[in-house]
């Protein structure tokens, strides 16, 4: 079993690199990006038994710090 | 008047902080990140800066969940006192102690220089020999020192007069230009300025100093 976590920075906290890569996209010519959000992927190989709450939990408690940053779960 | 620093791997200030703890009077005592418990009698903690386990995940977040940051959150439950700086303010508001959260620079730089302070209040065992609205020259050195709060956490430490320090100049887009705040008992401070870095005449200010003299000025034996 595996799972995929995805940090992002809460909506409302600025996220400068995020501003960084648009700035950076837009000074290379691509045209049309109005915002970039940089956040973290973190897979997990997990033993038969664990359940997406036991992730949430890793989540709440140690991969995400929910002051500034959500996070979403994909089991399989 | 027992101060205990705390060494994680990759701390790189605890040797500046035990310093300047001795200095005042303090017996210190080094504790590794994988002690599960303090010294007896400890009256201070000091959380020092650095980069704690390679600022993996997010800075000071596994530094949060180590053995050592258990019984620190014992001790700041217990009414002990803590001070932690730059890193160790990072990990002080990882482990909930302290409310909020430090972000990256806004400039996305890494900063290190000399910046002015303002002493925002005088109510704390650290701050007591600082006139309010002092200004203070303290060095600064990091690259996520970028205090954020939502409005309801910075209401709250207004109200309670919870804002130790604040910067003349924003250097890295801080909510409110903060440097340092305090837990609601004033009993234990975070900050991203080097206080330690600046309690020497060598070290070219001495501006510091007066926090550490005003910390064995109240945990002084009677």
């Amino acid at each position: 079993m595996k799972a995929r976590v995805h940090v992002m920075l809460k909506d409302g906290v600025l996220d400068p690199q995020g501003e960084a890569i648009r700035h950076a996209l837009g000074a290379m010519g691509f045209r049309g990006v109005e915002g970039v959000r940089q956040g973290k992927v973190i897979d997990l190989d997990l033993a038969e038994g664990v359940t997406e709450a036991d992730v949430a939990e890793m989540c709440e408690k140690l991969l995400a710090n929910t002051v500034i940053e959500s996070y979403t779960i994909e089991m399989g | 008047m027992r101060a205990a620093v705390v060494v994680f791997p990759g701390s790189n200030c605890d040797r500046d902080l035990a310093v300047a703890f001795e200095r005042v009077g303090f017996d210190v005592t080094m504790v590794w990140h994988k002690e599960t418990g303090l010294p007896e009698g400890v009256d201070i903690v000091g959380v020092p800066g650095g980069f704690s386990y390679g600022d993996y995940l997010r800075c000071g977040a596994i530094a949060a969940r180590s053995p050592v940051c258990k019984a620190i959150v014992s001790h700041a439950e217990r009414g002990g006192y803590v001070l932690g700086i730059c890193n160790g303010f990072q990990i002080l508001t990882e482990t909930g102690i302290l409310p909020g959260a430090l972000l990256r620079n806004a400039g996305l730089k890494y900063i290190c220089r000399t910046v002015g302070l303002r002493v925002e209040t005088t109510d704390s065992a650290f701050t007591r020999e600082y006139e309010k609205g002092q200004v203070i020259r303290i060095p600064i050195a990091h690259h996520d020192g970028n205090y954020y709060a939502d409005d309801a956490t910075l209401e709250r430490l207004r109200a309670e007069d919870r804002i130790a320090f604040t910067y003349t100049e924003n250097p890295n887009g801080s909510v409110a230009d903060i440097a340092g705040i305090l837990s609601p008992n004033r009993r234990v401070l975070g900050m991203m300025p080097h206080p330690e870095r600046a309690a020497d005449s060598g070290h070219g200010g001495t501006d510091g100093l007066a926090l550490f003299r005003a910390l064995a000025g109240v945990l002084a034996p009677a």
